[in-house]
């Protein structure tokens, strides 16, 4: 009795423990099924390297995503630009040269930074970032890839300082006293040692702080101005992935081919974040692995 | 050299003559163990184990480190079973009934089976909390019952003097020593036969320990106790039996007062006479 | 000075700049929203619907509508959370099953907020036909936090020392009793820190409700879960890009982000109070 009793509890559990399996493979059955009509009229190789996306056009509708994803990346590489030095030299600052005092201050400032709800940041950028990017470059308005670029890095940055500290810290104290022994300064130990001794743990907090901000939707959306085109350059508007799905599915009508092709999208979209979060994974497991 | 070898047991196992094992007396025994084999993985941790307990007798197990005998103990109230990829073959019997048969549920051998273990373990709760969790889960709601038995384990295990006012403080309150005793106390409680205890002392001081050690003197009288212990001399003190293991196998087994001072094999000898281990 | 001491002191310094200005970043947002949204809080603000095409009046329906829908992701996300998380922590064994599970979990934690958004619609607006409403939006929000508040109580649970389990099986205790009366009562304040940070973080997220339930303005509040709502993070979208009057409004929307960003550092503190003060009791 109590033997079936506990085989009960613990089968109960496991099932609990499996149904996280079951939803990541039930985003990514129904993003395949639901964007499947859409590709009985669209040719899936016009989908992916056609950069006009016109679905409202009288004549011909097109369905091109390769300036949503050339603008994606454009905004995720300016914001790595920037978050990245950021990010390490202020992990390298909090896990090796802070006081206790600095630390204290500086942990709670990172954990509210991530906090932020990125709807914030985006207005953020509409009412303070904007306008002073339209002001330094003599522009219209500052709705544009720079503006996105700067609220991304700041959304990213709490991502890149928390996971490069840990890499940082997880670096064994030998390395450090070997070093400091032979003579080096601590700033040459840590550019010379440390830094390259946890520099898997570094790329793979980069790749998740842009596996973020590849996903992330409420900042691009309100800061880049959206313009459905394919970029031209860092100071225009453009338009990614995430807000032409942001923008777009509320006003279309459920089962039209312009609907399904909107999860072809956001299919597109999971692959890439699947694959950058998948490499940050299997890089920090290499990470790991090192520094045992 | 020989005479030298001899002084040097002696010394190293005073108090072994003074204590009179009644071979005589027929005990009943208890618990046996026969052509017992156990593996983590593929390695084979031990080896073919035979080996009778006599009921309400106290066996030492010495051995070096990594030597088997805190997987051997672990293995009377099936502990290892938490572990993954391990397996058993051959029986332990205990009155009688194999330990390892299908039908036997574990959780009734563990209730009959009192463990110490080797750093004190109380739960962060108050020092009644702690002896009365056993009787809790055990289903038993009656409060006078249970707070009768907490106080007579604690009176076994005789700490009761030193907390009988302060029963409802927490159990980390108490000192290294004092802790221990109420593992044994929490052991207690759930009316065990046997007991194991896996190096009760080996954190404790010297007088904490002397405490231990008698109270093992006075469980003996209702208790089938078997302890594992890294120092000879505990051993010598307390064991009526000693069992010494080396590299998962049972080197020799015997009473105490003849392990310490005629062993029959020449390893055993060099263990105890501190050449190794 | 050596030269390479020369160095030391530029680097330190240039990684000293860095952090302040993190920290400065930090500070210009709290110092711009708190500033700018500080005159619009009143009692009237927080209690009363909006009012004239949303160019005045309060945001109460918001305010509600974040509220259920929080509610909701909990009720989804902190039993299921916590069940899978005892499941590794306790039960699961070394093997491809369990390292499909926490494969899963990274990989659910990276999954973008709108791809959420796209699941909730087709599963629960269009095969499960709970239409665009809180319940809705609310389990998708629960979903989305489902990664976190797993590893949170994972970490909680891992706390908890080998020896309590050990201690209580060696007394005879099913696993299950050991689980539930040694090891859960020192891991659920834990575990709910970590979850009560999780959900702050669904309360601000816009992009999953986009589509399953939130509306722009409803002129009653929700009277039923299969209601649409107003929530704040919607609502603060709107007044900063949707509204017809942008300039006019930008007060309202300045209120919205404070009350939004007050939100979500009283569920954090709230978070770690229960921490410190379930751990208090538990020491005694």
């Amino acid at each position: 009795m109590c033997r079936i009793k506990e085989r009960l509890i613990h089968g109960l559990f496991f099932l609990n423990g499996f149904f996280v399996v079951i939803i990541l493979l039930g985003i990514f059955s129904l993003l395949v099924f639901t964007s499947i009509p859409a590709f009985k009229e669209i040719n899936i190789i016009e989908f992916l390297f056609s950069a006009v996306w016109n679905p409202d056009a009288y004549v011909k509708h097109s369905y091109g995503i390769l300036a949503m994803i050339v603008s994606t990346f454009m905004v995720t590489v300016g914001a790595l630009v920037i978050a990245f030095p950021l990010g390490i030299a202020t992990a390298a600052y909090l896990s090796d040269v802070a006081g206790q005092r600095t630390r204290e201050i500086a942990k709670p400032v990172v954990e509210i930074l991530a906090g932020i709800p990125s709807v914030v940041i985006g207005f953020l950028g509409i009412v303070m970032v904007g306008p002073l990017i339209a002001k330094i470059f003599h522009l219209h308005n500052g709705l544009n890839a720079v503006n996105g670029s700067v609220l991304l890095a700041v959304m990213a940055l709490p991502t890149i300082i928390s996971i490069s500290e840990d890499a940082l810290n997880s670096v064994p104290v030998s390395y450090e006293e070997a070093s400091l022994a032979l003579g080096a300064t601590p700033w040459q130990t840590i550019v010379r040692v440390k830094i390259p001794a946890a520099v898997s743990g570094i790329i793979a907090a980069c790749m998740l702080g842009m596996g973020r901000a590849i996903g992330e939707t409420m900042t691009v959306l309100m800061a880049t101005g959206c313009a459905p085109a394919m970029p031209e350059s860092f100071l225009g508007p453009v338009r990614t992935m995430t807000s032409t799905i942001a923008i777009e599915l509320g006003e279309v009508p459920y089962n039209t081919t312009h609907y399904y092709a909107l999860f072809g999208v956001g299919l597109v979209l999971f692959i890439i974040t699947f694959l950058v979060n998948m490499t940050a994974d299997i890089v920090l497991h290499k990470h790991e692995k090192i520094v045992k | 050299m020989t005479v030298k070898m001899k002084t040097h047991i002696t010394s190293r196992t005073q108090g072994v003559s003074n204590k009179i094992v009644d071979e005589n007396k027929e005990n009943i025994v208890k618990i046996s163990v026969k052509d017992f084999n156990f593996y983590y993985e593929k390695s084979q941790a031990l080896k073919n184990i035979n080996l009778k307990i006599k009921e309400n007798t106290v066996v030492g197990i010495i051995g070096p480190s990594g030597c088997g005998k805190s997987t051997f103990l672990r293995c009377f109230n099936r502990m290892n079973d938490m572990i993954s990829g391990i397996k058993y073959e051959g029986a332990i019997c205990i009155d009688g009934k194999n330990i390892f048969d299908k039908e036997l549920d574990i959780v009734d051998l563990r209730r009959n089976i009192g463990m110490v273990f080797q750093k004190s373990n109380p739960f962060p709760k108050t020092i009644f909390e702690n002896v009365a969790y056993g009787l809790r889960i055990n289903g038993i709601r009656n409060k006078e019952y249970i707070s009768e038995k907490v106080s007579r384990s604690l009176r076994n295990a005789a700490l009761w003097d030193e907390v009988k006012d302060r029963l409802n403080q927490s159990a980390f309150s108490l000192s290294g020593g004092q802790q221990q005793r109420l593992c044994i106390a929490r052991a207690l409680a759930v009316e065990p036969e046997v007991l194991l205890l896996d190096e009760p002392a080996s954190a404790l001081d010297p007088i904490a320990t002397a405490k231990v050690e008698e109270l093992i003197h006075e469980l003996k009288k209702k208790y089938t106790i078997i302890i594992v212990t890294h120092n000879m001399q505990q051993a010598a003190r307390v064991s009526d039996y000693t069992a010494f293991f080396m590299m998962g196998e049972l080197v020799e087994h015997d009473l105490t007062s003849k392990i310490f001072t005629k062993p029959s094999k020449k390893i055993t000898e060099d263990y105890i006479t501190g050449r190794f281990g | 000075m050596k030269k390479r001491q020369i160095t030391q002191v530029l680097g330190f310094n240039f990684l000293r700049l860095c952090i302040a200005l993190v920290i400065l970043i930090l500070a210009v947002i709290l110092y711009d929203i708190v500033s700018k949204g500080m005159g619009q809080i009143s009692w009237e603000f927080l209690t009363s619907m909006p009012k004239d095409g949303m160019t005045k009046g309060g945001i109460f329906p918001a305010i509600i509508g974040t509220f259920f829908v929080t509610v909701i992701t909990a009720l989804l996300s902190i039993p299921l959370g916590m069940g899978c998380a005892i499941y590794l922590n306790e039960y699961s064994k070394k093997g491809k099953i369990t390292r499909l599970i926490r494969m899963s979990i990274r990989n659910l934690s990276g999954v973008p907020s709108i791809v959420y958004g796209l699941f909730g619609v087709v599963l629960f607006v269009q095969l499960l036909h709970l239409s665009t409403s809180i319940l809705s939006a609310g389990l998708t929000l629960g979903l989305m936090t489902l990664p976190w508040t797993i590893t949170a109580s994972e970490e909680a649970l891992k706390n908890v020392p080998q020896y309590y389990r050990d201690g209580a099986q060696a007394l005879g205790a099913t696993k299950w009793q050991a689980i539930r009366t040694n090891v859960l009562p020192y891991a659920v304040p834990g575990m709910l820190t970590g979850t009560i940070l999780g959900l702050s973080r669904a309360a601000g997220e816009t992009a999953p409700i986009l589509f399953t339930g939130a509306a722009f303005y409803l002129p009653f509040l929700p009277r039923s879960l299969s209601d649409q709502f107003m929530a704040l993070p919607y609502h603060l979208y709107v007044m900063a890009t949707q509204h017809h009057a942008i300039e006019k409004v930008r007060p309202i929307a300045y209120g919205t982000a404070l009350v939004l960003i007050v939100l979500i550092f009283c569920m954090n503190f709230f978070a770690i109070f229960i921490r410190y003060k379930l751990r208090k009791v538990r020491i005694k």
